[in-house]
């Protein structure tokens, strides 16, 4: 290649050469994070599985002072007080995207669609706050005697209300993931062409019906936001640790303190002295990081699907 | 039916002004110029949460020192060079990154940092700050990369510069204000966070004087106050929110003020 030929080429110059060494160098540091996140999390909670082995995930029993630890509290705790949240917060987060995408005017979606999002800018600890002092007592009251009066012969709904359990965790979880879920929803149920919207009220739909077709449409990303706002959910840390009520028992009632994977973490770690201790703590990060890294990548696979085209779901939360 | 969908939205816009209005309610009696400059005291004797407005600044500057080159050229190099199946293969990581529970960071700082150093410090809470931020600003970088104009980039090309002096001359310009904004919200987003920094930076009831000592931070004091059994400390901490969220909804506003005519 003649000399004037090189200079001219975008990639036949020592600076873009350079340029783009740099930049594939950051990529690759992304890689090796993840690689090293791995790798560091394993590493740190290998006497943990050592020691226990699969019955780790199987064993209620959480017990610093006998050295015996098992993660199966804080398993059911985790997908109890999620499925919680998703049971409350899918409706709504669905009601409020098809409200703003199907149904409201311009001027009333645009600024509503920015309080829903503001729901998301609150911090963890500040819905934890919140959460203490005036979500729980307010349920204590108003909400879990009702429970209890009427659906008392359901396991669920039994025992004493103290406003400090499962229920109040589910319940800000809920609070916390439908900007997230309806955000996501939104996108989706904008991707949908127009053109199927036109084609069903063509065929003399009303209103409803054509949301219906719109929502089949979808689906495929309806199911990716639920399943993100479920990693979510699993996820949350702060908020859930201080309503929780941070008990390591298993137990069918709603209304009974329990624990989950994310506020054992943060709850305990700086108090775990023994090694086997601090051991079983990183695995219990290590098993909460492959869960939300395989919920968050089904997710994401199956909303790209729908809004490959129109994008800025990554952005959205 | 849309007085049903109607009533979901009514119940979540609710709920946010619900919880605003507590947050200034509570947080306006404990609130005054004292509070903001001085650090705590043990129950019954006042004190404030200076130290930990100053820690939390701190906190934030090692974060986006550290966080928002890495991750601008992140995005760069996804928008740029992103065809191949390696960049495929990194831009789902970044994107499945941002799903990672923070509280996850925490652990892998605490593991490869404050192990190593051995004792909590600023440096570790700055770090794991700055691995959330860095998934959020190169995705935000990449798509607002990608609304730059072709015809600029070819424009560029055109007049023989070469590629490297037209992605940063040109075109990272061109997008300038979109990377500062997204910039902006993973700011705002870091700036709540909680749980990576409860083991990385841990807390302080002083005034820092290094960054290789641990460093108190507005939302750590949130949680000790909110979690202890004082009414003095539960005050202070509602004040103390009021503080954190007055800086979190600036933010937002003004990002949602200067993306307006785009959006």
């Amino acid at each position: 290649m003649s000399d004037w030929r090189r200079r001219l080429s975008p990639t036949g110059n020592t600076g873009d050469a350079f340029f783009r060494a740099a930049m594939f160098a950051v990529a690759l540091l992304m890689l090796l994070l993840v690689v090293a996140m791995i790798w560091a999390l394993a590493s740190h909670s290998m006497l943990s599985i050592r020691r226990f082995g699969f019955g780790f995930l199987t064993s209620r029993e959480w017990n610093p002072i006998k050295d015996q630890f098992g993660a199966l509290a804080f398993i059911y705790g985790t997908i109890v007080s999620s499925l919680i949240a998703l049971v409350i917060s899918v409706p709504l987060s669905l009601g409020i995207a098809i409200f703003l995408v199907e149904q409201a005017p311009v001027y009333l979606s645009r600024p509503i669609t920015f309080l829903v999002e503001l729901l998301a800018a609150i911090p963890s600890v500040v819905y934890g706050l919140w959460g203490i002092f005036v979500l729980a007592p307010f349920l204590r009251v108003y909400v879990e005697p009702p429970l209890a009066r009427w659906f008392g012969w359901l396991p669920m709904f039994q025992g004493p209300i103290t406003g400090i359990g499962l229920f109040t965790g589910g319940i800000i979880l809920a609070i916390m993931v439908t900007p997230i879920i309806s955000a996501v929803v939104r996108d989706v149920l904008s991707a949908v062409p127009n053109t199927q919207r036109e084609a069903a009220l063509a065929l003399g739909a009303t209103k409803w019906e054509t949301t219906r077709v719109v929502l089949v449409n979808g689906a495929p990303g309806i199911a990716g936001a639920v399943i993100l706002g479920l990693g979510r959910a699993i996820g949350e840390t702060m908020a859930v640790t201080m309503v929780i009520g941070n008990r390591p028992e298993i137990s069918l009632s709603f209304f009974q303190p329990s624990y989950t994977l994310a506020s054992v973490v943060a709850n305990e770690f700086t108090e775990a002295t023994a090694d086997i201790y601090l051991s079983s703590l990183v695995e219990l990060g290590l098993i909460l990081f492959f869960v939300t890294f395989i919920v968050n990548a089904i997710a994401r696979m199956l909303v790209w699907k729908v809004t490959r085209k129109t994008s800025s779901v990554g952005m959205a939360v | 039916m849309t007085a049903l969908t109607a009533l979901c939205t009514i119940v979540a816009v609710g709920i946010l002004l619900i919880i605003l209005s507590y947050i200034a309610m509570r947080g306006i009696g404990a609130l005054n110029l004292r509070f903001l400059v001085d650090s705590p005291r043990p129950v019954g004797e006042g004190g404030g949460i200076g130290n930990a407005i100053v820690g939390s600044a701190l906190l934030l500057v090692l974060s986006c020192v550290v966080g928002i080159p890495l991750g601008i050229s992140t995005g760069v190099y996804l928008s740029e060079f992103g065809g191949g199946l390696f960049a495929s293969v990194v831009r789902f990581l970044v994107d499945t990154l941002t799903g990672i529970p923070s509280i996850v960071t925490g652990v892998f700082v605490y593991a490869v940092i404050v192990l190593r150093m051995g004792h909590f410090s600023a440096l570790a809470g700055g770090i794991a700050l700055a691995l959330i931020m860095i998934p959020i600003v190169a995705r935000t970088t990449e798509e607002m990369i990608k609304l730059v104009p072709h015809s600029l980039r070819e424009g560029a090309l055109a007049l023989g510069a070469p590629q490297w002096r037209v992605t940063l001359g040109v075109v990272i310009p061109a997008a300038a204000s979109g990377i500062a904004t997204g910039a902006m919200l993973a700011v705002a987003r870091v700036s709540g966070e909680t749980a990576p920094l409860l083991f990385t930076a841990f807390g302080s009831r002083f005034f820092p004087r290094n960054l290789n000592e641990p460093i108190a931070s507005l939302t750590v004091q949130i949680y000790n106050y909110a979690i202890s059994p004082y009414d003095e400390w539960h005050a202070q901490a509602w004040a103390a929110t009021l503080v954190l969220m007055t800086l979190i909804l600036s933010i937002n506003i003004l990002v949602r003020f200067l993306t307006r005519k785009k959006f």
